[in-house]
């Protein structure tokens, strides 16, 4: 009977809940039953993380700085004097490519000063006529992969220009330019050592899951005060953001790589870089480009967020925009955002895929065409831009740059689209609303809040128990009782609730789709595209229209949660089912399988690891959105990250709260990976 | 190394008040000014970056996140914030100068007001009878309860990062607890689809707003709470059952300002808007469909009247 019950993993299961429901009916509130709620013995917690981030901000070993502006000496700690070397070289980069599109003097400045700049007005780096910027990278992309690719970029970077969004496009291009490829380069860089070392992989995974969980509201003023405010702090938080998913599909990819590559390499006498750069990472190249193209993607998203810290382009122009309800031009400049991204996923695609020819033996204008080819276009472009100034003597010259909102605009069509959507389903909406409140969320959240701590503690370390032993049990524990110490326990409670249901239909839509989708190349290539636009697709731009829709409730919460986690677990399982080997296929169709027995038998099994990281990466991306929850209105952990802004003790309240919301995260994906490890280790994977 | 400098100050201001050339020029540095999201404060930033260029200093503008913005100013790496509403600023602007960095450079003139209210068509339909006067309040619930308020009223405050838990603890304080609830909405942007939904609707609703703002236009009243005396809010040690202040509009700088761009910050100082200015600024932008860029200039070419003598 015992043994029985040790081997049905259901049975177990069973017994955790009726022990679960127990507890949870016996216990009522109440102020002082620990058993209710723990008391919040770490309460001082954030003060003391407060008081340390303030002392190493403003205080830890002082040095003394001159400060020509205002002849002055002052008293700056090293730590950030040393930040902001790191900054200012960012910034540097960032404005260099800025001004090669745009013009300006910043890059002049950083070797002559200010002073110097000021009094010769004419040291000005002039800007490049978006019809050459535009041609440039038309014939990039034509020499990266032909004509299809060239047309994307042509018809992009024109419906930029001349939407009237040049300008903003090309600042947050340029720090889009910069953080890609510095998230690409130490993604790899831990994605590779993290592959060599399980105890580096042990260590990494939970700081990857942390640096994607806590928003990067809880760490703002920290950042402001080491990073200074601008481009470059931007960058630096879209970094922090973009670069896990780059670690973690290097470390799949290359675990994937059956020992014969590794031995091969080594048996033609390579040594540790070359076996890495000449015979690893190519053959790992599929998933290390979907890293690549996870990077971009991230990067985008962030361009909003950045905006708070100084960055400039889209992002600030977006808030605004849509601080006036003007839908419609936030729609156009979404819609940048998303070409911007797509394109940069397409080029470095085609780059990376593009093979050396060993062995044609070009004459001069073949091996240069493209340059001879960009060369007429420059020179082209600036006649254009020269004969613009006649033809529109008197302010804009639409062949040189087409100022912000002053080209073409669509923005009524998006406007009356809007609207038309408002006026045909306002009424049966707000039904549905009403129903989906009353009945299905308000009962949840209140069941949520209505759990005694004890009964939390016994179903979450039961089921890691059941899952992985007593080791998952008391890690599990570990993160929820740091939560449950603190003053926050019923907030988070509420953050769990709107994860829990969120993630329960992402993953779940997301896994059907992705399956549907992935058994004809037509419907794969559309989701993939699906996939990019609304992972870059300000979730802002949506949020209005569905605020307006369902109002300030969780309903619009949890739309802007579910479009943007069902992504991951998409993408992840469409990535999986086009990567179960053709052999394998082959051997199915051999022993005669069915439509049904190939999905249930062969690709699902062995797709499992990446719907594994799909639904973790779920997880991740809705608990990422707390805070974009929070600037809609809920009542959580994100609408105290919000307040703790102009909170006194506000930096450690913040980051306190920002890691009770990457605890949450960090149990659920301990639960999640050891139960994927054991799936594996059964299917013969690892 | 620092006593030879302060040395060497010392002297050169000694000699030049000798030679009676004791005004120290600008600084060619850029003064930073935030840009936040809402229209008035983007044009002012131009209008103010207007001013300083006519008196050539170099400008640079950063967008900045408004609540965050005082912490940088304190550091010295954005130089003014010169739209600080007291109600909802006025908590981060008063923590940073607390700790150091951050000068008071004045108030602009314009009274401002932020409080609870309704659309003005709220109560030309009579929707909740006694309105504006708060006491009504105690009698219509109902037609300001949504699906997720549990049967209460609700109140729809702006995020918790503008005032905390003020308006919860008026509620409670007020005896409306029973009735009400306050619910907290993530940015501006989410309380003005909350108006044009309801107005659609034809439903009653009770934002958090401000004015001078763009709702203005459309007609908006505010609730009239008991009058705001000085130390009647739970933080200052009262009990909480008081309305917002006439509020204040003040103008933030770093404490570098003044020594880097003293013309500058004299100008600054000096900088002081009304209700119609601001009016007229927002207006260029909410009507007329100007970026913030033209607007500004277009406003400064205009009313060089008025600012004119403040660079002097």
């Amino acid at each position: 009977m015992i043994e029985l019950f040790r081997q049905r993993k259901y049975l177990q299961f069973i017994l955790l809940l009726v022990i679960f429901i127990i507890l949870y009916q016996s216990i009522g509130p109440s102020e002082t039953n620990v058993l209710w709620r723990f008391p919040p013995l770490i309460k001082a917690f954030p003060i003391f993380i407060n008081d340390s981030i303030s002392y190493l901000m403003f205080e830890w070993w002082p040095i003394e700085v001159y400060d020509p502006d205002i002849q002055e000496y002052e008293q700056k700690p090293l730590v950030s004097q040393f930040t902001r070397m790191i900054s200012g070289f960012i910034l540097f980069m960032i404005e260099f490519i800025r001004e090669i599109m745009l013009g300006g003097v910043k890059t002049i400045v950083t070797f002559s000063g200010w002073d110097w700049a000021t009094a010769n007005p004419w040291a000005k780096w002039p800007g490049l006529p978006w019809t050459v910027v535009a041609g440039g990278a038309t014939i990039l992309g034509y020499a990266l992969n032909g004509r299809g690719l060239a047309l994307l970029v042509g018809l992009s970077t024109s419906y930029i220009a001349l939407f009237g969004q040049w300008e903003p496009s090309m600042q947050t291009l340029s720090f889009v330019l910069v953080a890609a490829p510095v998230s690409v380069f130490i993604g790899l860089w831990f994605g590779v050592w993290a592959f060599r070392s399980k105890r580096i992989e042990a260590i990494l995974n939970p700081l990857l899951n942390m640096a994607q969980i806590v928003p990067h509201f809880s760490y703002l003023i920290p950042v402001m005060v080491f990073f200074g405010i601008g481009d470059h702090a931007g960058a630096i938080a879209t970094v922090i953001f973009a670069t896990p998913p780059m670690v973690r599909l290097t470390l799949l990819g290359l675990k994937k790589l059956p020992p014969e590559v590794a031995e091969s390499g080594v048996m033609s006498g390579c040594n540790n870089w070359q076996l890495l750069t000449k015979v690893l990472i190519p053959t790992a190249r599929r998933d290390i480009l979907i890293g690549v193209n996870q990077v971009i993607m991230q990067c985008l998203a962030m361009v909003v967020l950045a905006s708070l810290i100084g960055a400039k382009g889209l992002g600030i122009h977006l808030l605004i925009a849509l601080n006036q309800l003007k839908i419609g031009i936030a729609i156009e400049m979404g819609i940048c955002i998303v070409l911007i991204a797509i394109v940069l996923d397409r080029m470095s695609l085609a780059w990376a895929n593009k093979q050396t020819d060993y062995f044609s033996n070009p004459t001069f204008t073949e091996k240069y065409k493209y340059l001879l080819m960009f060369g007429v276009v420059f020179i082209l472009g600036i006649m254009f831009a020269y004969i613009g100034t006649f033809i529109f003597p008197e302010g804009i010259n639409y062949l040189y740059l087409i100022p912000h909102n002053k080209g073409i605009s669509t923005a009524v069509f998006w406007q009356s689209g809007v609207d038309w959507i408002w006026d045909t389903f306002f009424f049966s909406l707000k039904a549905f609303n009403e129903w989906l409140t009353v009945e299905v969320l308000m009962p949840v959240k209140a069941a949520y809040l209505g759990m005694p701590v004890v009964a939390t503690f016994t179903l979450a370390m039961g089921v890691g128990f059941i899952v992985g032993g007593i080791r998952s049990a008391l890690i599990v524990g570990g993160f929820l009782m740091f939560i449950a110490l603190t003053e926050w326990w019923d907030r988070a409670l509420i953050t769990a609730y709107l994860m829990t249901v969120s993630v329960l239909i992402a993953g779940f839509s997301g896994i059907v789709v992705g399956t549907l989708c992935a058994q004809n190349p037509k419907s794969t290539r559309f989701i993939l595209t699906y996939c990019d636009t609304f992972q870059t697709f300000p979730s802002f731009i949506y949020l209005i229209p569905v605020m307006m829709l369902f109002g300030v409730t969780d309903t619009s919460v949890l739309i802007a949660i579910i479009i943007y986690a069902t992504i991951p677990a998409l993408r992840y399982t469409v990535e999986g089912l086009l990567s179960v080997p053709e052999s394998l296929q082959d051997a199915g169709t051999m022993s005669g399988v069915g439509r049904l027995q190939r999905w249930l038998s062969i690709e699902l099994p062995m797709s499992f690891p990446h719907m594994a990281l799909g639904i973790n990466q779920t997880v991740v991306f809705a608990l990422s959105m707390v805070i974009i929850g929070a600037m809609i209105g809920t009542d959580d952990l994100g609408q105290l990250i919000l307040g703790s802004l102009s909170d006194r003790n506000g930096v450690g309240n913040g980051l306190i709260l920002g890691i009770c919301v990457a605890c949450i995260g960090l149990a659920i994906d301990q639960i999640l990976r050891t139960w994927a490890n054991q799936r594996k280790q059964a299917l013969g994977l690892n | 190394m620092k006593f030879r400098n302060t040395f060497i100050a010392g002297a050169s201001a000694i000699l030049l008040s000798a030679t009676g050339v004791a005004k120290a020029a600008d600084s060619t540095q850029p003064i930073v000014i935030p840009l936040h999201n809402w229209s008035s404060q983007l044009v002012m930033a131009h209008v103010i970056g207007g001013i300083f260029e006519s008196m050539g200093s170099n400008v640079e503008y950063v967008p900045a996140d408004s609540q965050a913005v005082y912490e940088s100013i304190r550091n010295g790496d954005v130089t003014i914030s010169h739209e600080v509403w007291q109600s909802s600023m006025g908590g981060s602007f008063y923590n940073a100068m607390a700790k150091g960095g951050l000068i008071d450079a004045g108030t602009h003139s314009a009274a401002t007001l932020e409080e609870m209210g309704v659309p003005t068509w709220v109560i030309d339909e009579n929707l909740c009878p006694g309105l504006p006067n708060w006491e009504a309040l105690k009698n219509c619930k109902d037609v300001f309860a949504t699906a997720d308020s549990g049967g209460k009223g609700r109140w729809l405050e702006g995020p918790q990062s503008w005032h905390g838990t003020l308006m919860p603890d008026r509620v409670a304080a007020l005896g409306l607890g029973d009735d009400w609830t306050v619910k907290f909405a993530g940015t501006g942007a989410a309380l003005w689809a909350e108006l044009a939904s309801a107005k659609k609707e034809g439903r009653g609703t009770i934002i958090f707003n401000w004015t001078p703002n763009f709702t203005d236009a459309e007609g908006f009243t505010f609730i009239e709470f008991p009058e705001y005396t000085d130390g009647c809010r739970i933080v200052d040690g009262g009990d909480g059952s008081c309305g917002s202040p006439k509020g204040w509009l003040k103008k933030a700088a770093s404490y570098k300002f003044p020594k880097s761009h003293p013309a500058a910050y004299s100008a600054y100082s000096k900088i002081s808007f009304n209700t119609t200015h601001i009016g007229q600024m927002a207006a260029l932008v909410d009507l007329e469909n100007l970026g913030a860029e033209e607007a500004g200039a277009k406003w400064l070419a205009e009313n060089e009247a008025v600012w004119k003598r403040w660079t002097k």
